[in-house]
């Protein structure tokens, strides 16, 4: 029997994130320190 | 000159080590197939950029925490992320994720089209929704997978990683949705062709 295939309807195609949710990630990523102690995960974030 | 292709594993190695331009080339390369998986579940841009970028903080926590065991897999991990927050998503808003029109609602939706060849629209449009109504009977492991690989251009392996099964159970899911799908068409005798 025939393959049965339809378009995608719902995600176009290269549907991306929104550029201010790339560069907070990227910013937050270069502003995120993180250490580990005996005593536990610290998370730091630099201005 | 070649361009060379750094696999995510050696990215996310640099990344471990400072590297943060290894994150922007392993967003930029993974972000079209994570933002269009949440995109399919969630079905709203604003909600989807939240979902994305909650994904992508417990990644950056995760592997500047150096709690991330590197196996290869690092877009299953992350699709596996982003799923598990979709969930969280719909638990908090008890919402169906995976809602349909009625049938009134396509049917009344394809006559206001006015495109020219409409009756060919009309037709292709009338099979693409008896298609979804079809997948929509079939038993909730078989939707999942079927959508996943019809819809979302998934491979079996990234499926099975999403749904914790094996690949063997993943195929033979997809292997009776369509066997099932067929049934019903024969059943009723459908006819889905233009």
């Amino acid at each position: 029997m025939a393959k049965i295939y339809s378009k995608k309807p719902i995600a176009t195609p290269n549907m991306l994130p929104k550029k201010e949710t790339i560069d907070f990630l990227l910013n937050y990523s270069k502003a995120l320190k993180i250490v580990k102690t005996q005593n536990g995960t610290y998370e730091s974030i630099a201005n | 000159m070649a361009n060379v292709v750094i696999p995510d594993a050696e990215l996310v190695h640099n990344y471990i080590n400072g590297d943060e331009n290894a994150l922007s080339i392993l967003i930029k390369r993974h972000q079209s197939k994570i933002y269009g998986f949440i995109y399919s579940k969630v079905t709203d841009r604003d909600i989807s950029d939240d979902i994305f970028q909650d994904t992508f903080i417990k990644v950056i926590k995760t592997l500047k925490s150096n709690s991330y065991n590197e196996e290869g897999k690092f877009l299953p991990w992350v699709m596996r992320i982003s799923h598990n927050l979709i969930v969280d998503h719909f638990r908090r808003n008890k919402k169906m994720p995976m809602h349909r029109e009625t049938e009134e609602f396509s049917i009344f939706s394809i006559m206001t089209d006015n495109s020219p060849n409409i009756e060919s629209r009309i037709i292709t449009e009338q099979v693409e929704n008896d298609l979804q109504r079809l997948i929509e009977e079939l038993p909730d492991d078989q939707k999942e997978v079927l959508q996943m690989r019809i819809y979302q251009d998934l491979s079996f392996k990234e499926i099975a990683d999403l749904t914790g099964v094996s690949i063997n159970t993943a195929l033979g899911r997809m292997r009776y949705a369509l066997m099932n799908l067929r049934k019903v068409i024969e059943k009723n005798k459908i006819i889905l062709t233009n």
